[in-house]
């Protein structure tokens, strides 16, 4: 019996090492994540960070898309992060959201959560959601049915078999398209709306889907400059109660949002502050803002 | 909310949104109670006589309906094309095959009551274990359902997990009923090799030549579609069903959400094998043979085609898909049986060029103007 156990942990310690066989070892058990439940709430921010990135560094094909950034964001902040294309940016997305393992580094989500050891989908369990920048949304579901599939819930397909939406649930969802302005919208399929509107849908998603982190990944491209200001307002009403980290280009947009503004560049961090500091700082304005 | 309530309003809120199942649901239903009483109530020479034949005819095509109705779930609704779907339909059949091998008992050529005839034949003296239990109509039943859900759940678990997926899932799908049609085939594996099992008798003790049995099995067959039907729409029209199409539609989405993408897949999947198993346990009787030919990759194909021409993510598109080309081939292969594979092949390509979403979308296209599936693609190319 003893031989046996000891058997199986020499395979799963086998199977850890062996990348080929990663998916074994990342969910043993169905419906389980890696132990510990992942709820949105167990985050351990007691020191008042909620995200940790430190020294991490992801290559492709010897190119080095991220190159020892560490970053830290506050619990509760509404960060800005800024920088030329091709600067990093979507793949520090990737790499909290579990899409792409560094090579080298930590990520942390509160204290406890290591991020590079979880899959996608305990990541967002667990409390990160993402918009990416292009917008992704489900074509041929209504907007209705996109917030609802978002919606914070159980995620199990035990309990998708016999969900039924509560009144309450169907109110949230009513009411957040009337925050997003899809009302109209509402029962038309996703792949129908304009690029704007499928961004605000996303957002929506995003919103109830209720997560301590959002990740926004360039919200306003293709947005009217009113539907900008929308957004920019949406977000700061979100800071507080969510963290937010916010990608984005657009220089006025950034101005309208952020506190604080980190600036990347070839996958490092190349200043941080308030939006003046940043804008003056000589180092910036030689990268980017002076182009 | 009451449990009785929630699911009469659940059905009737199905059926009124959907018009297709409810035309289906009473074909079927109509079916049940005509055939028998056409088959079994009138004379030969009674003008409104359905022959014997005519009936089993029809019972296949229910089985390949099921089969069908069984890929739709996983191909049309979560875009996992299965092309070794029939190795879950003909597992389902040995299953079957093997307790009406043993029903035979001493009758067979060789009047050996403990083994089947092609065992006595290689000089077997004793009944490979795999095959205790075959005796019992109940465990057979039980190996129907087990055996295509256990391969499927561990085939799909291989599979989803390390995230196969398109082409490659289709390539190992074909792989793996290929491996078993070689396997089958083999008379060392005790499943009858090249011939496979047939010369059954009866069912329960209901002799299978007889029009009763015939009847009750064409019966019974159009109630397990209509069965598995409102299941599988059932499930489709649950939040389960969305989470199915959104992960079909943008997988990554879904999992960045929280949905375990490899779960859904996998109890999907398994559902489906489960279906298919049933569907080849009632088509083993009624056709009174089953042999590794049923594993052929050609069968998957055919089976494919079936869903596409009837139009995928309807459920009733693959059963009409099904029945519609099963009866043309049988018609054809009595004419012409040179041209079949070549008629279906054209018509493959026809639908797939012309009519992406099958008879199912060319008859919603002429009730509403603008059908849902083909707006939202054009408004996909748009964006
Ligand atoms: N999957 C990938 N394979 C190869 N190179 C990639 C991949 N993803 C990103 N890159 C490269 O990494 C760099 C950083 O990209 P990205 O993070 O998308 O930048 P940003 O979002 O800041 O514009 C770019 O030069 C890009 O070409
Ligand atoms: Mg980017």
């Amino acid at each position: 019996m003893n031989n046996l156990r000891q058997t199986w942990q020499q395979l799963q310690q086998g199977m850890r090492r062996d990348r080929v066989f990663d998916f074994i070892a990342e969910n043993r058990m169905p419906f389980r994540g890696q132990g510990h439940m992942a709820l949105p709430g167990v985050v351990d921010v007691s020191h008042g960070t909620l995200l940790y990135l430190e020294n991490v560094s992801v290559s492709f094909d010897g190119f080095r898309a991220l190159n020892n950034l560490t970053l830290y964001i506050d619990d509760g902040e509404l960060r800005c992060i800024i920088g030329p294309n091709g600067a990093g940016k979507t793949t520090m997305m990737d790499v909290i959201t579990g899409k792409t393992r560094p090579d080298s580094g930590n990520a942390f989500f509160g204290q406890t959560l290591d991020l590079t050891r979880m899959s996608e989908t305990d990541i967002a369990n667990a409390g990160i959601g993402r918009k990416f920048q292009k917008p992704t949304v489900f074509p041929r579901h209504s907007a209705f049915e996109n917030l609802e599939l978002a919606l914070q819930a159980d995620r199990r397909p035990w309990h998708t078999m016999r969900h039924r939406l509560t009144p309450t649930q169907q109110l949230q969802i009513e009411e957040t398209l009337h925050t997003i302005g899809l009302l109209a919208e509402r029962d038309r399929p996703a792949a129908l709306l304009s690029h704007g509107q499928k961004q605000w849908l996303e957002i929506g998603m995003l919103l109830v889907q209720n997560p301590r982190l959002l990740l926004v990944d360039e919200p306003v491209a293709g947005m009217t400059h009113q539907e900008m200001e929308q957004t920019a307002q949406l977000l700061t009403h979100l800071a507080g109660r969510h963290s937010v980290v916010v990608v984005e280009h657009d220089m006025d947009f950034v101005r309208s949002i952020a506190r604080r503004v980190t600036v990347l560049h070839e996958g490092s961090v190349l200043a941080e502050g308030t939006m003046d500091e940043v804008q003056n700082n000589p180092r910036v304005v030689e990268v980017y803002l002076g182009e | 909310m009451q449990k009785s309530s929630f699911f009469t309003t659940t059905f009737r809120e199905t059926l009124l949104r959907d018009r297709g199942g409810a035309v289906l649901l009473s074909v079927l239903l109509l079916l049940m109670i005509f055939i028998p009483l056409l088959n079994l109530g009138t004379g030969v020479d009674n003008p409104l006589h359905v022959s014997t034949y005519t009936v089993t005819l029809l019972g296949k095509y229910l089985c390949f309906a099921l089969l069908a109705l069984s890929l739709d779930l996983v191909w049309g609704y979560c875009g996992i094309l299965s092309l070794g779907h029939g190795a879950f339909f003909a597992l389902g059949g040995y299953a079957m095959g093997m307790y009406l091998m043993r029903q035979i008992g001493d009758r067979g050529v060789y009047g050996n009551a403990e083994l089947p005839d092609f065992m006595v034949f290689l000089n077997w003296q004793e009944l490979p274990w795999y095959w205790y239990g075959f005796d019992h109509f109940w465990f057979a039943a039980l190996m129907v359902v087990l055996i295509p859900g256990a391969l499927a759940f561990v085939f799909g678990w291989l599979a989803f997990r390390s995230r196969v997926t398109g082409v490659y899932l289709s390539i190992i799908t074909q792989a793996l009923t290929y491996a078993l049609m070689l396997a089958f085939f083999r008379n060392e594996m005790g499943f009858g090799g090249n011939n496979g099992l047939t010369d059954f008798k009866d069912i329960l003790g209901y002799n299978l030549q007889q029009d009763g049995t015939r009847v009750t099995l064409f019966f019974l067959s159009a109630l397990l579609l209509a069965l598995c039907y409102a299941l599988s729409r059932y499930l489709m029209n649950a939040k389960f069903g969305r989470v199915i199409v959104a992960i079909r539609d943008a997988e990554d989405r879904a999992r960045f959400i929280g949905y375990r993408v490899e779960n859904y897949k996998l109890w999907l999947f398994t559902l489906a094998a489960v279906i298919a198993g049933i569907a080849g346990a009632l088509y083993v009787p009624q056709v009174g043979i089953i042999n590794p030919g049923e594993f052929s990759p050609l069968n998957s194909i055919e089976l494919v085609v079936w869903v596409a021409v009837g139009g995928r993510a309807t459920l009733y598109g693959a059963v009409a898909g099904a029945g519609i080309i099963n009866y043309a081939k049988t018609w054809f292969t009595s004419i012409l049986p040179e041209v079949w594979l070549f008629a279906l092949g054209a018509l493959f390509v026809i639908v797939t060029l012309f009519l992406p979403d099958g008879l199912a979308g060319l008859l919603r296209r002429r009730k509403t103007a603008a059908p849902p599936a083909a707006q939202s693609q054009s408004g996909e190319a748009a964006a």
